[in-house]
């Protein structure tokens, strides 16, 4: 017994209470955090490779890249120099995301205030889901139907409004061709953003303060009168940011702006006339034959595509959450 | 019985009395009687005419009739009423005929028989509709959406973790551009997946290539939904987890997994619906191809929207036919995993309570 050292008899050293994290941890937060940052990396790397690919052809062009009109290979035998500028496509992918917002953002908010407040409680909850279910279709089924069961209603649509509306300049027609126009272009874009503007202004119109809206109706207000004092003011910037949400997918959808879209590299005031441009469809159709050097022009100008989507969603992001955190 | 004199008889001012319920239904029968009257008497004809009128004599009625029972205010609200209705309706029918002609189109002639068991080596598209099948585009597209859902999940609950769990210096940075990359048009995830691989990597068309590039396009909707799922998870149990001495590690993938583990299969689910039909970025990876290609990482691939691009692109009659066929079945793909996605979501509800 008399092995017991002094030592032992005395207290155990205190255990150490530290907030230093443990060694799992510690790699937990590592890989958890490189998983995280990967997606602001992928973004990064996006930008790089577009313009590190299309560098030569925004050297080239300049500023004309973004404000020519042609779209023309090289031909050495003529001694005709390439030339690629994308200023047609992109005011056409301006002019089918405005149309698609006209149309579409008025029946989307109109939806909106219908589910939250004018729907009956049996036709909301199947409504909702009509919604949703719109949002989960493929945009190549939006193409094809647009291509062969929309095309035929829209031209004839297209033909009344130049009938009786043709004295405006934007419904003029130079060439009696109603097929493949901007103005199709945009039916079709519209019931593609609509889901999206819909699910926004729903999301924001839920917060509007109960007892507010309470208040407007106690005070003798219609259901309209209520809208426009109190839901309105309350959430126009959820639904200025959807429809720009909705505007950024308008402006970056391909296929289905490919097929009821007819290419056309000239700048043209009236959208019912067959041609229009879109940037995304471009790519998409001068991609298959193009050349090296068209490919660098080609990755330019989905750097183009790139930033204006990219900046739209940011600006519209934005909007949103400042929004939702009032 | 002195008490019962007390009793005072409930009234419901905010019920709609006989009279209204008979106003309002008679100013529908109005509406559509003279609607069909006006198509008839003046050149406007057909349906496109008859609805044109059918809206604006709804409005017109229904103004006229809160106007004269009430007061402007009345008629306003009406008028804006019939319009919130106009506009969902709008949105009903949309939906509506896109599905109508999807069943229509592609169900008809369908064979079965052949869609599922050959591919179009041998088959032209113009061939008969019993010919040639999409099993190269099933197979294709099976392949690419298990490999992209195999690369975005792990990315993509990572970011949500980071996001709502570690709650890192960058979360609200990673949150705002994962946001924004939802938005990222999917043609340039192709461009961008073309430049990598196939330009400075100097491989060829192949599946892999189309799953990377429905990787980047999958990943923003996995980590948002997941990101919403783990918030929904009480702070209580992490908490629990903690004060029991368990590591954050531990907590997180003892607790707070397990206890969002069917929103977060929903969340993969969603990701799928969201990228199983995307076709642009395909058009720039994949290559395409009418036989069955079984490995993912050499030749040409084809899949569902490919299979679809194709046919409409060729545009002859059965061409079309087998495009509107090969919609069909994507559909009803879609609509399994979304009435997934709904069944795991509920489960999560229903145990929360």
């Amino acid at each position: 017994m008399s092995v017991i050292s002094p030592e032992a008899k005395t207290t155990p050293n205190p255990r150490v209470i530290t907030t230093e994290p443990r060694f799992t941890d510690k790699v937990f937060r590592r890989i958890v955090t490189s998983g995280g940052l990967f997606s602001l990396v992928l973004l990064g790397l996006i930008g790089f490779f577009l313009v590190f690919n299309g560098f030569t052809a925004i050297r080239e062009a300049g500023l004309a890249f973004l404000t020519g009109f042609d779209w023309v290979d090289a031909i050495p035998e003529e001694g005709q120099p390439a030339s690629y500028g994308i200023g047609a496509m992109l005011y056409g992918t301006l002019v089918t995301g405005i149309l698609a917002m006209i149309m579409g953002v008025p029946v989307a908010v109109g939806t909106a205030l219908f589910l939250s407040y004018y729907a009956p409680e049996w036709i909301k909850k199947p409504m909702v889901v009509v919604v949703d279910v719109m949002a989960a279709i493929p945009s190549i089924v939006f193409g094809l139907w647009g291509y062969y069961v929309l095309m035929p209603h829209a031209e004839y649509w297209a033909r009344l409004i130049h009938k009786y509306l043709g004295f405006i300049p934007i419904f003029d027609m130079p060439a009696p061709v109603f097929t493949r126009s901007p103005f199709i272009a945009g039916i079709v874009l519209a019931i593609m953003i609509i889901p999206i503007i819909t699910a926004v202004s729903r999301e924001v119109f839920a917060q509007t303060p109960l007892e507010r809206i309470q208040a407007a109706y106690a005070l003798g207000a219609t259901k309209w009168a209520m809208i426009k004092a109190v839901v309105f003011p309350y959430g126009r910037g959820g639904v200025i940011g959807g429809a720009m949400l909705g505007l950024g997918r308008a402006l970056g959808e391909t296929v289905a702006v490919y097929t009821v879209l007819n290419l056309v590299y000239d700048i043209r005031i009236e959208v019912l006339l067959s041609a229009g441009g879109s940037v995304a469809s471009m790519i998409v159709n001068k991609f298959g034959e193009a050349n090296q050097v068209e490919l660098q022009a080609l990755m330019a100008a989905g750097f183009v595509l790139f930033l204006v989507t990219l900046a739209v969603n940011f600006l519209a992001n934005f909007i949103i959450n400042k929004t939702a955190r009032e | 019985m002195s008490q019962s004199t007390l009793l005072v008889k409930p009234e419901y001012p905010w019920k709609l009395t006989p009279k209204d319920l008979l106003t309002d239904l008679l100013g529908v029968l109005f509406t559509v009687i003279s609607s069909l009257a006006i198509v008839a008497i003046t050149p406007l004809k057909g349906k496109l005419g008859f609805a044109l009128v059918l809206i604006l004599m709804s409005l017109v009625t229904s103004m006229t009739i809160s106007g004269l029972k009430k007061d402007r205010k009345a008629a306003v609200n009406a008028s804006t009423t019939v319009l919130v209705y106009i506009a969902a309706s709008f949105v009903i029918i949309a939906l509506a005929s896109v599905l109508f002609e999807i069943v229509r189109l592609g169900a008809s002639q369908l064979s079965p028989s052949a869609m599922f068991t050959q591919d179009m080596s041998l088959t032209a598209s113009e061939a008969p509709l019993n010919e040639g099948g999409l099993l190269h585009a099933i197979i294709g597209t099976a392949y690419i959406v298990t490999f992209a859902t195999v690369f975005s999940t792990p990315i993509g609950i990572l970011t949500a973790l980071y996001i709502v769990e570690v709650k890192g210096r960058f979360a609200g940075l990673v949150r705002f551009f994962v946001q924004a990359m939802s938005g990222v048009p999917s043609i340039v995830a192709g461009l961008f997946i073309f430049a990598v691989w196939m330009i400075q990597l100097g491989n060829a068309y192949s599946g892999i290539a189309g799953a990377f590039a429905l990787t980047i396009l999958m990943i923003p909707t996995v980590a948002r939904t997941s990101e919403e799922v783990l918030k929904l998870i009480p702070s209580d149990l992490r908490e629990a987890g903690l004060a029991l001495g368990a590591t954050q590690w531990r907590t997180v993938a003892n607790v707070v997994i397990p206890a969002a583990k069917s929103g977060l299969i929903t969340a993969v689910i969603l990701g799928i619906a969201r990228v199983i039909g995307e076709t642009a970025p395909l058009l720039l990876t994949i290559g395409g191809a009418d036989a069955i290609n079984l490995n993912p990482t050499e030749g040409n691939m084809s899949a569902f929207p490919f299979y679809v691009w194709k046919n409409l692109l060729i545009g002859s009659e059965n061409a079309v036919s087998r495009a509107w066929q090969g919609v069909f079945v994507l559909m009803i793909i879609v609509f399994i995993l979304f009435t997934l996605a709904r069944y795991f979501g509920a489960a999560k509800g229903s145990r929360r309570k």
